[in-house]
């Protein structure tokens, strides 16, 4: 080890130079300074990820209306890139109507299974429980998307003709695949709930049934729709599964058991075929659009709880 | 006449309870029978297919037969490069927001980065991988540029993970290791990181495992074929893994077979997931009784 430098006598800056420390100390400051910028530059690399994000799939779709007004791209339902028609309605509407199905075939599953979990089960079925959302979770999607293709799509083409693909069996499946996460978030805001309030409700008198009904669920709110938002924002993104179920044809169906799209079907289905021009950026925008939707969402929850946080 | 009204509404009340209770046991219990019903289903399906043939063979194009071995190869490949990229950063950055992070601008902006990244389609992670790596980069559909877009989709829960993992260790740690004289790194990097070890292992393990099934990054980036040698270590060859060949098959193959190979698949991807998510608990019980010495 090195001696002491005697010549100046000031303390040490944390940067390491000070000639009083020795060698070893000096040393370990100057790999603290820079462990630190490293840790500051990587949290700083993920804002220029998710900016680059935007903007290189922004740029890049924006230039469709450059050809196609806006208004063509989200309301006409005429989509055939072979003749020049780029109306992205048929999607837009697939997204939407699939989403809003499979939440609602998710929600009394989601929510009564959180309440169960949270206050009814017995602490093996918890430990049951757990680890069977784990794995609904860990299934990937395109298992998902053949247990739909082998099982939901035959069975409806069965009762209903038309050969079964369509929003009802794509929903179904979301609905699966969303239910893990409404689950799971509802739980939690459910379980941390403090415990004087149902203690409360119970000591009034109130079953455990009205105690969870009126007291627990309105209380945990913001964290079930937090849940809910997560659960929507997976659905709009799901890509895999939805082209295995939704049949992939380009237009608006007449029945919830006919072939048709979604934004992200759309994409997958036809990205292979684009070459640079209107068409691929009618794509890029498509998937510009569900990036907007999804950030909407983040900022609704943020929103959310902050003012859950400020009540 | 006022007690017969109450104890008619205590009477319903207690009804309702009761078919309250039995709505949500029975809604729990069908949960974790369709749970069990999917699984039986995927293996009784695939299990049929899956023999030492399969998992070792080449696909075929045209005969029936072919196996999978190039895409396992390609998907733990892939999963394995992904890693590399979004470890460094991942850590770093959770490590960041744990340990540095003060309230601020700056931590602000980092974390809505992170809670957006963390909500960002799949889809829009392999488009934006195809303009960067495949067309700009010039990569084209290889292991390379599909590695690169899903580390994109680890990097958030990465951060997430991390960043859970080090606010658990007690503060009175790092107050002894600095009481000690230790710098902030030697304080995180022997002691925080080292107590936060198993959590850590949970965290990527999971990430590892949700980058296995993934297929929609993968499908616009790594492409829909596999190199003609086995094992091919190139980064620049073609990288179809397992979840991207089970969509292909179904697809586009013109095998008589693919509904086979797609179950046999499926069947592959689920022992996977499951083993990972069995395996999950293991490392960090090990690790705990070492770390405490046998204790807790």
């Amino acid at each position: 080890m090195e001696l002491l430098d005697q010549k100046t006598g000031s303390f040490s800056d944390r940067h390491g130079n000070d000639p009083k420390m020795n060698a070893y100390t000096r040393r370990k400051n100057r790999w603290d300074v820079s462990m630190r910028g490293i840790f500051v530059t990587s949290a700083v690399l993920v804002s220029v990820v998710i900016f680059s994000l935007i903007v290189f799939v922004g740029i890049q779709g924006l230039q469709v209306f450059k050809t196609v007004s806006p208004f063509v791209f989200f309301f006409s339902p005429n989509w055939d890139p072979e003749h020049q028609q780029f109306g992205a309605l048929p999607f837009i509407l697939g997204t939407f109507v699939t989403t809003f199905l499979s939440l609602v075939f998710s929600l009394p599953f989601a929510l009564g299974g959180a309440i169960f979990s949270a206050k009814i089960a017995p602490r093996w079925m918890r430990e049951i429980l757990r680890p069977a959302m784990d794995l609904f979770v860990g299934i990937p999607s395109v298992v998902y998307g053949l247990l739909g293709m082998t099982v939901l799509v035959p069975f409806f083409g069965l009762h209903y003709g038309n050969g079964g693909y369509g929003y009802l069996a794509a929903s179904l499946v979301l609905a699966v695949m969303i239910l893990p996460t409404i689950l799971t978030v509802s739980e939690d805001a459910i379980r941390t709930l403090p415990r004087s309030l149902e203690e409360a409700s119970l000591a009034l008198g109130a079953t455990r049934w009205q105690t969870i009904y009126k007291v627990l669920m309105p209380a945990a709110m913001p964290g079930i729709i937090t849940g809910i938002i997560l659960g929507t924002g997976r659905a709009i993104g799901e890509t895999m599964a939805m082209v295995m179920v939704i049949g992939q044809a380009s237009k608006i169906p007449s029945s919830l058991v006919e072939s048709a799209s979604s934004l992200t079907s759309e994409i997958v289905k036809e990205i292979g075929f684009a070459q640079p021009g209107t068409f691929y950026n009618a794509l890029y925008m498509m998937a510009f659009l569900l990036l907007i939707i999804s950030l909407i969402l983040i900022v609704i929850i943020r929103v959310m709880a902050r003012r859950s946080n400020r009540g | 006449m006022a007690k017969t009204n109450a104890s008619a509404v205590v009477k319903r009340s207690r009804f309702y309870d009761r078919i309250a209770t039995v709505l949500l046991w029975g809604i729990a219990c069908f949960l974790v029978g369709l749970l069990i019903t999917l699984l039986v289903y995927i293996f009784k399906q695939g299990l049929p297919h899956i023999s030492w043939h399969f998992l070792t063979s080449k696909p075929s194009e045209t005969e029936a037969g072919g196996g999978i071995a190039p895409q396992i190869f390609n998907s733990f490949y892939v999963l394995f490069l992904s890693l590399v990229f979004s470890l460094p950063i991942g850590l770093g950055a959770g490590i960041w927001l744990a340990e540095y992070a003060k309230p601020g601008k700056l931590t602000d902006l980092v974390r809505i980065s992170t809670e957006s990244l963390a909500s960002v389609p799949s889809i829009v992670f392999g488009l934006f991988g195809m303009l960067l790596f495949v067309q700009m980069a010039k990569f084209s559909f290889s292991i390379i540029s599909g590695s690169l877009a899903l580390a994109l989709l680890n990097l958030p829960i990465l951060i997430r993970v991390t960043e859970e993992s080090l606010r658990q260790v007690p503060r009175s740690y790092h107050e002894a290791s600095l009481a000690l004289g230790a710098t902030k790194w030697q304080t995180i990097r022997k002691v925080i990181l080292l107590t936060a070890l198993p959590n850590l292992i949970t965290g990527v393990m999971l990430v590892a495992g949700r980058a296995l099934g993934e297929s929609a990054i993968l499908v616009l980036t790594a492409g829909l074929s596999t190199s003609r040698h086995l094992p091919d270590f190139n980064v620049l060859s073609a990288g179809e893994t397992l979840s991207v060949h089970l969509y292909y098959v179904l697809s586009s193959a013109t095998v008589s077979d693919a509904k086979q190979i797609a179950q046999g698949s499926a069947a592959v991807l689920v022992v996977i997931v499951l083993v990972f998510n069995l395996l999950i608990g293991i490392p960090t019980r090990l690790l705990q009784k070492r770390l405490t010495g046998g204790q807790s």
